[in-house]
């Protein structure tokens, strides 16, 4: 089968950098990222704890704590109209980015014990987010909701959406959740380790969930997770983050068949089944993430990286190389411009 | 829900009688009694009093009679709401409090609500924009406020009062009208005194509540559901004011339990200082001269009105956080 044709994306990230200027130093956690969502397709960014995806997510959103900061790049939104948009230009508490902000783009938050306030109902929560982007009167907005937490399977909707989070179990919160952030009916859905906290079973239903709203609604999703199992299970297209840079990103065949990138071979070797034989010891990823104050000069993989190129890739920074139809790889093992 | 509002009704109750108790004893404790203290004041102004004229004393107040007898006589008094003669005074002790216990109550009231709507946006303000230079300067303010003695506070604005405004601060009535009966124009005559002993009463109360606030606020602001809503396109002011400012104010609702018995006993200083007729230098009084009765009272009126405090601070909980409303935790 012929690769899809190629479709203008919905949301561009075109060398993002988004750094927290902390009294010890500057935290570069997104340090020049890009890449492209296209619309009905699942974005898997995978990655480390500590690499920058969350942050990657909130500067999408403009939702960046202080002391952080988007320092440069391009986030480029195509809006329902065909123009485009480059959120990074918008001020952030305007009326046009809060109108995006769960408006086109719904976010799921790693957290559901603690994404939801304690002090509302589930309900209060749901009616204000609809009533925010739609102008709907309180009493269809609550019946929206309702409607809502039927999509996302939650049983008796209409009594549960009296209820509090803390009556509900970690499963019902995260499904909540992406009630929430499809209130108002975006085109792209953010989840950010949407099943982390969640026990196995759950998870795969919160997945499922996610696969059958993408499908049934045409969403552009972006998925962050750390765990390779959950991208070969949802992605598309991946993106694999080390350290604030992008290493390497590709359809997910191609990142799971041809693995090209040695932070990507290396992830994969830790998860059981994928490239391991039956009986060998699970490897992981020698050494350690370095500081978020001190990382390190020329290739940020370097310490870690087995196929090091001593001279080389303490030296220079890789640039990002095609090396197939959509797959790019930054690292010297595959062409060596530097920046 | 009515369970456990009746639990804590009859919890109250029980507490009020437990406060009449430990008061009776309490004030018995000092060495001798009203008597003794009577006789002690006389001599040092030059009046022998005999052995048979203090005696007749102790008849007449029942000083004789052991503790046990005198408490539950008192308490048979309290009962019907009466409180017994003034030793000192010589006239009833609900006619010398009189006036004065809604006086301090209302001085209390309007401590607690300046305290609070002050307290509260300064708060917000503080974590919302932490390290500026309002913070800071609340924060000094704060501590000022914390540092300096209430009493203290009270001479400096009475003499800045007096010295560049020519005002008499002190009393919460002007002479005209302090023995006037009440009127509109008593009330008035109130209404503008009240505020610089409010303010006095409260700085403390305020400084303390701000850096509650501004602590709690500043772990809830650090939470994933600030992120959640504002994800939501929240307006931030929407954002900030609807979700962790309504998390952080479970300590401004505890507070009424120990504020409203605060600025009754922690306002005695400045009561005498600015001569408020409260019951606080009513109680110092009584304490002094072992004025036992009218002790007792006030002691258990102030109790009465922290079992108040501490219900309506419960069911103020009860009602911001639904967790507790609904059992959990
Ligand atoms: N509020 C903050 N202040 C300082 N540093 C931060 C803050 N939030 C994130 N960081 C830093 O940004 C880096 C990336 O974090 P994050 O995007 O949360 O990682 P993850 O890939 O696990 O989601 C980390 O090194 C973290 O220390
Ligand atoms: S550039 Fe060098 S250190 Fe970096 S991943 Fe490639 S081989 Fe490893
Ligand atoms: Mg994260």
């Amino acid at each position: 089968m012929a690769e899809p044709l190629k479709v203008e994306p919905i949301l561009s990230v075109r060398d993002l950098r988004t750094h927290f200027f902390a009294s010890e130093g500057v935290v570069r956690a997104v340090d020049g990222t890009s890449f492209d969502l296209e619309p009905g397709r699942t974005l898997g960014i995978v990655g480390e704890s500590g690499c920058g995806k969350s942050v990657t997510a909130r500067s999408i959103l403009r939702i960046v704590d202080q002391p952080g900061r988007i320092v440069g790049g391009e986030i480029l939104l195509r809006q329902a109209g065909g123009q485009v948009v480059d959120l990074v230009t918008l001020p952030v508490d305007g009326k046009a980015m809060r109108s995006i902000r769960g408006g086109e783009i719904g976010l799921v938050f790693q957290e559901p014990m603690s994404s939801l306030s304690a002090y509302h109902t589930i309900g209060n929560q749901l009616i204000e987010a609809i009533r925010l982007h739609s102008g709907l009167s309180k009493q269809a907005a609550r019946a929206r909701a309702i409607e809502l937490l039927a999509l996302v399977g939650i049983p008796r909707p209409d009594q549960r959406v009296d209820s509090y989070s803390f009556e509900l179990s970690g499963g019902l919160r995260q499904r909540v959740m992406v009630a929430l952030a499809l209130a108002a009916e975006p085109r792209i859905l953010i989840a950010d380790e949407p099943t982390t906290a969640l026990d196995v079973t759950t998870q795969a239903q919160i997945l499922e969930l996610l696969r059958r709203l993408q499908q049934e609604r045409g969403l552009a999703v972006i998925l962050i997770t750390h765990d390779m199992g959950v991208i070969a299970e949802m992605a598309d297209d991946v993106v694999v983050m080390y350290l604030g840079h992008e290493v390497e990103k590709g359809p997910v065949d191609t990142i799971f068949h041809a693995p090209s990138h040695p932070y990507t071979r290396a992830l994969l070797r830790s998860i059981p089944n994928v490239l391991a034989k039956p009986r060998e010891r699970l490897a992981t990823i020698a050494g350690s993430i370095p500081h978020p104050y001190a990382r390190p000069p020329g290739c940020p993989f370097h310490p870690r990286c087995p196929e090091a190129m001593p001279g080389v890739c303490d030296k220079g920074f890789p640039e990002e190389t095609q090396i197939a139809d959509r797959h790019a790889v930054a690292c010297f093992l595959y062409g060596r411009e530097t920046a | 829900m009515l369970s456990y509002l009746l639990r804590r009704l009859g919890l109250a109750a029980i507490t009020i009688w437990a406060i009449t108790l430990v008061t009776f004893v309490i004030i018995q404790l000092p060495p001798g009694d009203f008597v003794d203290a009577y006789v002690a004041q006389a001599s040092a102004m030059g009046t022998a009093i005999s052995a048979e004229e203090a005696h007749a004393l102790r008849l007449l107040y029942g000083l004789d009679q052991p503790l046990w007898v005198q408490y539950v006589k008192w308490l048979g008094l309290v009962a019907h709401g009466e409180f017994g003669q003034s030793f000192e005074y010589g006239r009833p002790v609900s006619e010398v409090i009189g006036d004065r216990i809604w006086l301090t109550v209302a001085l209390s009231l309007g401590s607690i609500l300046v305290t609070w709507g002050l307290a509260l946006p300064i708060g917000i303000y503080s974590a919302v924009r932490q390290y500026s230079f309002g913070d800071y300067l609340f924060t000094f303010i704060g501590f000022v406020g914390l540092a300096v003695p209430s009493f203290l506070l009270a001479l400096i604005i009475m003499y800045v009062g007096f010295r560049y405004f020519g005002m008499n601060v002190g009393g919460l009535f002007s002479s005209e009208q302090a023995l006037a009966p009440w009127s509109w124009a008593k009330l008035w005559d109130l209404m503008g005194h009240l505020p610089l002993p409010i303010l006095v009463l409260s700085l403390p109360g305020i400084a303390q509540l701000v850096r509650i606030m501004r602590a709690n606020l500043l772990d809830e602001l650090r939470k994933p559901y600030v992120v959640t809503a504002r994800a939501r396109g929240l307006a931030e002011r929407r954002v900030i004011l609807k979700y962790p400012v309504r998390a952080a104010l479970n300590p401004f609702a505890s507070t009424i339990g120990y504020l409203l018995p605060f600025t009754v006993s922690g306002s005695i200083i400045v009561s005498v200082v600015l001569s408020l007729p409260t019951v606080g230098p009513l109680l110092l009084r009584s304490l002094i001269s072992q004025d036992m009765l009218l002790g007792s009272t006030i002691i258990l009126l102030l109790g009465i009105l922290t079992v108040i405090g501490t219900l309506l601070s419960d069911f103020l909980l009860m009602w911001i956080d639904p967790r507790i409303r609904h059992g959990q935790h």
